[in-house]
């Protein structure tokens, strides 16, 4: 994560330190998956804390895709649906000594990302632990990223 | 390494791990041609991806994302805004280069060879194909125009080729770079429409993602639409596929085939659909003929041959299957030649266990006697009247 003027970039994922894909570039992002025989699945989320693994699935992984242009088709159905969510491509390698994520980056965020405020908390010993706090979750689920 | 650095991705605080990971995948994606424009030019939102260096005339390639035309303009007209005016007129093209690049001669000659008959048929194949190449031509000096509307219809009796030209018309595009992929998805109602409220929509999407780079051919369209059940589910599949061959031409060619008179009648039912489909091919029937040289040419890839009797047997054969009802071109050749081997193989087995030796011209010789058991032949004798007709 990044800090900058406006808040906090989220960093997550491949290429997340790069200015966000254009359409074309994840067209072929896609199409490298594909290629490599992995298949596409979508996600998004309203809560991009670093641990939340559980992003929502936007419709089934697509396992029989031969062309990226579909992929691109259902990342752009989810923008509509979610124009202020973190959405993120995930490209799964099915095969035998893998079956794992191959390549996953986002694709969207929200127009403003607030951040995170770091706390810390005094444990036993002068031991201190840390928390991610994240401001826009503050808000209840739905309610977030609003603006 | 590319599973482990997105898995460390997720936890993106301050993770070395994942920063390491990155350059690590970027040059081996880069010369994949991924479009890995980021690295030298950090403009964020950069519109377009970086043009390789190449003349005109490109292949496509698969690897490489180009919606076709894209990477081909060439560089000396990469820049040029008003083409009309910038380029000079007497500027001349690579048009040789073009033509052999994209080998189109050869799949056309193929189709001439492959496909009997169809005159109508190869003939727009080929006002197709001059278009698309001259497009791209055009393209080459930076006068970029519209991708042409390519759906199909194509109507005619079954077994009239109509699933064979889709697939070489899948290949005709693709060589032409004007779909990505050339593969051929198939679908009917039942691939397409829903059993239930909110079923018909994530079905059809899914095929259309499927095909999409590639053809989607709607094999008997009109079962998609039923005009006499208000309720039923195809209208929505109707408006999708709208949509799509509107919105996403660039993606998907449409071919929708079925017989001539139902087919009428489901594009007046759904007037849309007509006017979304440039090209409306008939498939005429076959004279005796021209089934006989296609009956020529399944044998040929089949290694078999017909004896002389055997030739003359299966024309009269023929001459009496397509007054009978059920008869589907192409598709009754190949059953009569399938059922003519399988009674070829009783007869050299039989023969076989009487105890005479076999060769390999019988192993390939259809005779007359395997097309003269056929039940057409008993059928045109007991009702002579059917047969002249």
């Amino acid at each position: 994560m990044a800090n900058n003027s406006t808040g906090l970039r989220i960093t997550q994922g491949t290429f997340s330190y790069l200015p966000d894909l254009t359409d074309e570039e994840i067209r072929a992002q896609i199409q490298y998956g594909i290629d490599n025989g992995w298949a596409t699945a979508i996600e998004f989320t309203d809560d991009a804390h670093p641990r939340n693994v559980y992003w929502d699935m936007w419709g089934m992984p697509m396992f029989d895709l031969k062309d990226a242009a579909g992929g691109l088709h259902e990342v752009n159905r989810c923008r509509e649906a979610f124009p202020n969510h973190y959405i993120r491509v995930t490209l799964y390698n099915p095969h035998l000594t893998k079956q794992t994520t191959g390549l996953q980056f986002l694709v969207n965020r929200p127009p403003h990302e607030p951040g995170y405020r770091l706390n810390r908390t005094e444990s036993n010993d002068r031991h201190i632990l840390y928390t991610l706090h994240s401001y826009a979750a503050e808000q209840p689920h739905g309610e977030r990223y609003r603006d | 390494m590319a599973e482990e650095e997105s898995a460390g991705g997720q936890t993106a605080v301050e993770d070395e791990g994942s920063r390491e990971g990155a350059p690590e995948m970027r040059p081996a994606m880069a010369t994949k041609g991924t479009g890995w424009s980021g690295r030298d030019d950090p403009a964020p939102g950069a519109k377009e991806i970086k043009r390789p260096p190449g003349g005109t005339g490109m292949r496509p390639d698969p690897q490489k994302d180009s919606r076709f035309g894209a990477q081909e303009v060439s560089e000396e007209f990469a820049d040029v805004e008003d083409p009309l005016r910038e380029v000079p007129d007497d500027y001349v093209v690579d048009a040789q280069g073009t033509l052999d690049d994209s080998k189109i001669g050869e799949v056309l000659s193929q189709l001439d060879q492959e496909l009997v008959a169809l005159k109508e048929v190869k003939t727009r194949i080929r006002e197709i194909s001059y278009l698309l190449l001259i497009d791209r031509l055009r393209r080459s000096i930076a006068l970029e125009a519209q991708a042409p509307t390519l759906h199909m219809s194509f109507t005619g009796n079954p077994g009239t080729g109509k699933t064979t030209v889709a697939h070489k018309m899948g290949e005709v595009l693709y060589r032409l770079g004007y779909i990505r992929k050339g593969h051929v998805i198939r679908a009917g109602r039942d691939e397409l429409v829903g059993q239930y409220v909110g079923h018909t929509a994530p079905k059809t999407r899914e095929v259309i993602k499927k095909a999409m780079g590639g053809v989607l051919f709607i094999d008997e369209a009109y079962n998609i639409y039923r005009l006499d059940n208000e309720r039923d589910y195809g209208q929505e599949t109707v408006e999708m596929l709208l949509d799509v061959m509107e919105n996403d031409r660039e993606d998907l060619v449409v071919i929708m085939a079925g017989y001539a008179d139902k087919m009428a009648r489901f594009f007046s039912d759904v007037p849309g659909i007509s006017s979304r489909i440039a090209h409306h091919i008939d498939f005429p029937d076959y004279s005796v003929e021209e089934l006989m040289e296609i009956a020529q040419l399944m044998l040929e890839g089949l290694y078999y041959r017909f004896s002389p009797d055997g030739e003359k047997k299966f024309q009269e054969y023929l001459s009496l299957r397509v007054t009978r009802p059920n008869f589907a071109n192409g598709r009754s050749v190949r059953n009569a030649i399938d059922r003519s081997r399988m009674r070829q193989a009783i007869r050299l087995f039989e023969a076989a266990e009487g105890g005479r030796k076999l060769t390999k011209k019988d192993l390939v010789t259809i005779e007359a006697e395997d097309i003269e058991k056929s039940r057409v032949f008993q059928e045109a004798k007991e009702q002579p009247s059917a047969a002249s007709v």
